[in-house]
């Protein structure tokens, strides 16, 4: 069977993995992004509570392994009477694990907005949730943005594991395919090539696109 | 903090004549390092007050502790009167609250040595965030508000420039109009020429001449501009280790020094001059 002939065949199965890939990612985005700006502001917190919530948070999700993490969720989370539809422990697992990697790109980057800028905005006599939304966030976004581009392509590939749940996502779709044909060299070579074209043409543009978007938005480019 | 001793103090200044700031013993430490020690100013309403000494003397710790950016160890801090590092409370000062904080600093504004625009928004939008964010004006007030002060300061073409391209000079003078927008009693100004490129200087230093011609505003300032200190303070201070060393009219500072260290100090500067 030539290659044309297999992406014929097996191109719509292909396809839809590809979207569910997509969505995975889109969705594990947004999650990982709220998570971050939420354990990120709650590491710099005075409260200790509030605090070490999020630095266990952290610690459990950055110092275990994202399948495990989804097998939690997933199979354990059940026994406690939280049962989540496959798809959705899918990106949620995907979306807390990258989002502990992004609370530590929050604060960073909080933390490296110039000190005399604080300093500013408490002489203007801002409180300090004022300081950190009209001050703070919006140069810390700037500083942030590259590493986040290199952080989402590791959510993209991360989600490759959700398959292993039989989220019918790429990964999935291509074992599927190899398990009936043993054409594995068509099979996993299209994915790699797939998960490839997302990050390098879809992903990184649109990182570089919110950059200058940003940049302009601050007057700098 | 609560053991602290403030019997001697009293809950407000009265009379005819209250200084619109008046540091009454206060001191700062950093662990061992005295910075401040039992310092005792008083400022009056309308008069331009320019500290000057050498670095590590605690001269811009006066203004930082006055715009509540630093804490302060001993003693207590009155501006318009009222304490500013304290409160009444039950017939008794203690510290004050984030709140008692907050009602106070509105009465002071500060200009930073490098100026610490904000860099997200436009010259305009810098004068325009504490009026409508933090006063609550409407935008369209605290648009002419700001308009009419970048006029003031000569700004006014480039009102819709965000600070990075804006020099030094003229970064520093949307600083003093975004913190004049906010209508303080009391104005700091923090070696406002100190990161400046010489040839700059004079459109700062020109904006605040006008301000001490014009209005009647208290003013603070640390600096190391001599010349420019003579022309327009009422006052000199010279701090030396944490303490007030001397202090009088400039002419009275600059051409008839009583104390060495003084004079030390006075003729290292005109030497480097």
């Amino acid at each position: 069977m030539s290659y044309f002939e297999f992406l014929g065949q097996y191109g719509d199965r292909i396809l839809s993995g590809t979207l569910v890939t997509m969505l995975l990612t889109v969705l594990a985005t947004v999650l990982a992004v709220a998570i971050a700006l939420a354990a990120g502001l709650m590491r710099m917190s005075k409260n200790g509570l509030v605090s070490g919530t999020a630095t266990v948070y952290i610690e459990i999700f950055r110092g275990t392994s994202l399948l495990v993490q989804l097998y939690w969720i997933f199979f354990v989370l059940p026994l406690f009477g939280i049962t989540l539809e496959k798809f959705t422990a899918g990106f949620v697992a995907v979306g807390m694990n990258l989002g502990a990697y992004g609370a530590e790109l929050v604060r960073g980057a909080i933390l490296s907005v110039p000190r005399g800028q604080w300093e500013a905005a408490l002489a203007l006599n801002m409180s300090p949730a004022r300081r950190m939304r009209r001050v703070i966030l919006p140069q810390a976004l700037l500083i942030m943005l590259p590493s986040w581009g290199n952080l989402l392509i590791e959510l993209l590939k991360g989600t490759a594991l959700v398959a292993l749940i039989a989220v019918a996502d790429l990964m999935f779709q291509v074992k599927q395919i190899n398990g009936t044909t043993f054409l594995s060299a068509q099979t996993f070579g299209t994915a790699l090539i797939i998960y490839y074209v997302i990050a390098r043409f879809m992903i990184t543009p649109f990182m570089r696109w919110l950059e200058r978007f940003m940049q302009r938005m601050v007057g700098r480019a | 903090m609560t053991d602290e001793d403030l019997s001697g103090f009293p809950l407000a200044l009265e009379g005819p004549d209250v200084p619109m700031v008046s540091f009454r013993k206060v001191s700062k430490r950093y662990g061992e390092l005295v910075v401040l020690d039992a310092l005792d100013l008083d400022v009056a309403e309308g008069e331009m007050v320019t500290i000057i000494g050498p670095s590590g003397s605690g001269k811009t710790t006066v203004l930082r502790m006055l715009m509540t950016l630093e804490t302060i160890n001993d003693g207590v801090i009155y501006v318009d009167g009222k304490p500013l590092t304290h409160m009444p409370q039950n017939g008794r000062l203690v510290r004050a609250n984030a709140r008692h904080l907050r009602e106070m600093r509105s009465n002071i504004g500060m200009c930073f040595q490098h100026f610490n625009l904000f860099p997200h928004m436009t010259a305009l939008e810098n004068c325009m965030e504490g009026p409508v964010h933090v006063l609550g004006m409407p935008k369209k007030d605290a648009r002419e508000r700001a308009e009419e002060l970048l006029e003031m300061v000569g700004m006014a073409d480039k009102r819709d420039q965000h600070p990075s391209r804006l020099s030094g000079g003229q970064q520093q003078r949307v600083a003093i109009a975004r913190a004049l927008a906010m209508r303080p009693k009391v104005m700091l100004f923090d070696e406002v020429t100190s990161a400046l490129d010489p040839e700059v200087i004079g459109e700062v230093t020109n904006v605040i001449r006008q301000l001490v011609a014009r209005h009647n505003l208290t003013m603070l300032m640390v600096t190391h501009q001599m010349g420019f200190a003579k022309d327009i303070s009422d006052r000199i201070c010279f701090f030396f280790g944490g303490r007030i060393e001397e202090q009088g009219t400039p002419d009275e500072l600059f051409g008839n020094p009583q104390k060495e260290r003084t004079q030390q100090f006075l003729s290292a500067v005109k030497e480097a001059a």
